[in-house]
């Protein structure tokens, strides 16, 4: 999928991320902030590369502010943010699909 | 050198005499010879020891450069006592290379962080280290490592004469003008000044700071005239509404219910349970909900508690005025209700913190506990707790009285949910060893309870009541498959803060943490 416009998905609350996806053209340029960066930040930064690469986001500038959300939050606020970035996310999400 | 939890001490801490941490009740039957301190013959007559400023009291009292200042956490959030005196200190008499001793340090005492980035404080001794202080220390920014004791480990060491005070500072709710010294009475109430009554005994000189001077004598005096060389009265001690909250007030998160109904179901299940049986339980959501189920037990067995100790706040207090609880031994209040109960309520006493937990004196009440009932920060599989260190390696956290109740204590229940956020608290290795699992007897969490295989008897009782338990490794592995294995935390060498077991031999060290990149 190509980012067409700024996205947001998330919040700032415990637990949660805030995601935001802008339109890039030099890959993904990632930044991330975590309140369990020292333990989990490895593991936060492949799981969002990993869902980027399976909704096909190959030029994105993401910024991540996590809160410790588990992975599975992580992954559908990523995946959130992109459709909504597209306006694709009105109805018709390929559930089991590119989402899962 | 490893020490029995497995931590590995450095060599270079291991000099006179002090030995790595060995198992509970290690030191038992030794002899210490007490400390005494050098104090000044107030012989002639005098109408007052008012003294017209922090500064010219200090100065009667030969502050000078190096000496070991002490203060007591009952003001809390809302103390202002250490910054003051310390701002004097420093800024008036120029004074540098202090030692700070306190019981405890939280966010109120920020400004303390900059004068340890300056050099001038090059020493801290306390239980808890949090705010900016913690951060500072974490950053390897003090001169000395900071020494972390429990409640009991601090009067055990001022007695034994491992922190010598030079000058005592005692934050007085109300003071006549001789330093009698009560924590009720006044505008800026505490309660409760079992903290500062070990300090006052064993400190060269002692100043009493008051915002509410009252008439001569102030009686019963918790920190007494004897031992005052000066009494300086301020606008104000500290910001009352941080002292004490309006009241503690019970749960209603679904999760902690949960937790505290299954607390006080094991606790039913063991046979210290039985009429006249002693507890104490920390303010923690769980942790003070237990109360609540607890009364419900006590109801239907038709037996009363005999005493409790602790940090005391509304509950406690509800059950001592209930009939319900003989009485309540106090050496800090955590709200108003206690505040207002102590030496008030019929049965309700004040207390030393040696008295309370010191495990060198000879009738410590945690030694007669029957329960604890706990939180932690992280639980490791060997039961290990910390309380001390987050998960990012920052010392935020106060060992308190957590040591000393889990190692008095008969049975002593951890309760916890199993993950915060992406944190697993059950784990494999807990970041600093607050309190050695060795003391730990019970884990209750919001996904099973899990029984020390040091206790068996205590296994038999669960299951005698159909209680279902899983061991801690199941819970760690449950834990981990929610939140993902953490990666390691990654130290530098420099050693940032000692971790005093509360026999005063070494628990744990925490370095400097190294920076993610």
């Amino acid at each position: 999928m190509e980012i067409l416009k700024p996205a947001v998905a998330g919040t700032l609350e415990s637990s949660d991320a805030q995601v935001t996806v802008e339109p890039g053209s030099q890959g993904i340029e990632l930044a991330l902030t975590s309140s369990v960066m020292n333990q989990y930040g490895r593991q936060i930064k492949a799981t969002v590369l990993e869902t980027l690469k399976r909704l096909d986001v190959s030029n994105a500038k993401v910024t991540v502010i996590d809160k410790g959300a588990l992975d599975c939050t992580l992954k559908a606020r990523v995946e959130c943010a992109v459709f909504r970035s597209c306006g694709a996310s009105g109805g018709n999400i390929p559930w089991g699909g590119a989402v899962r | 050198m490893k020490n029995a939890v497995g931590r590995d001490i450095p060599e270079s801490l291991l000099t006179g005499g002090r030995e790595v941490y060995q198992g509970k009740n290690y030191m038992d039957g030794r002899y210490i010879q007490k400390a005494a301190p050098y104090t000044r013959r107030c012989e002639t007559p005098r109408e007052s020891k008012l003294t017209e400023s922090i500064a010219k009291a200090l100065k009667d009292c030969g502050a000078k450069s190096g000496m070991t200042f002490s203060f007591h956490h009952h003001l809390r959030d809302g103390d202002y006592v250490v910054n003051m005196v310390m701002k004097s200190a420093i800024e008036e008499l120029g004074l540098t290379d202090l030692t700070i001793a306190a019981t405890s340090l939280g966010a109120a005492h920020d400004p303390v962080a900059g004068y340890i980035e300056q050099g001038r404080v090059i020493g801290i001794q306390t239980s808890g280290i949090r705010g900016r202080i913690g951060e500072v220390v974490s950053a390897g920014r003090l001169k000395t490592p900071a020494v972390i004791r429990s409640h009991g480990g601090r009067p055990r060491a001022i007695e034994g004469g491992e922190v010598h005070i030079d000058i005592a500072f005692i934050a007085a709710p109300t003071s006549d003008c001789m330093g009698n010294c009560r924590g009720i009475g006044g505008k800026s109430n505490c309660g409760s000044l079992g903290y500062a009554m070990t300090d006052a005994k064993y400190a060269d000189h002692v100043v009493v700071i008051t915002d509410c001077l009252v008439d001569f004598p102030n009686m019963p005096a918790s920190v007494e005239a004897i031992d005052v060389d000066s009494v300086v009265v301020v606008g104000s001690i500290g910001d009352s509404r941080k002292i004490a909250s309006a009241a503690a007030r019970i749960s209603q998160n679904p999760r902690d219910l949960m937790m505290a109904e299954n607390v006080a179901k094991v606790i039913a299940s063991t046979p210290y349970f039985k009429d006249g049986f002693s507890f104490q339980t920390g303010v923690g959501g769980p942790s003070l909900a237990a109360n609540l189920f607890l009364e419900k037990y006590m109801d239907e067995r038709n037996i009363k508690m005999g005493w409790a100790i602790g940090g005391i706040c509304g509950p406690m207090v509800e059950l001592l005025k209930k009939g319900k609880v003989g009485k309540v031994i106090d050496v800090q209040d955590f709200d108003l209700d206690g505040v207002n109960s102590i030496n008030q309520t019929p049965g309700h006493f004040e207390m030393s913190a040696s008295q309370y937990a010191n495990p060198a004196n000879k009738g410590a009440f945690v030694n007669k506990l029957d329960y604890v009932v706990l939180a932690a920060l992280e639980i490791d599989t060997g039961f290990n707790v910390n309380v001390l260190t987050g998960s990012d390696g920052v010392l935020r956290g106060a060992p308190g009285g957590h040591p000393d109740t889990a190692a008095g204590s008969k049975c002593c229940i951890i309760v916890t949910p199993l993950i915060r956020g992406r944190m697993a608290t059950v784990c494999e290795h807990v970041v600093t060893v607050t309190t050695p699992g060795d003391c730990v007897d019970v884990l209750v969490t919001d996904y099973g309870i899990a029984v020390n295989p040091t206790r068996p008897d205590l296994a038999a009782c669960l299951d005698a009541a159909k209680i279902p338990h899983v061991t801690i490794e199941e819970l760690k592995e449950k834990a981990y498959s929610l939140v993902g294995r953490p990666d390691d935390l990654e130290w530098e060498d420099q050693v940032v803060a000692v971790l005093e077991a509360r026999d005063g031999t070494i628990l744990d060290v925490v370095r400097k943490i190294k920076p993610y990149t």
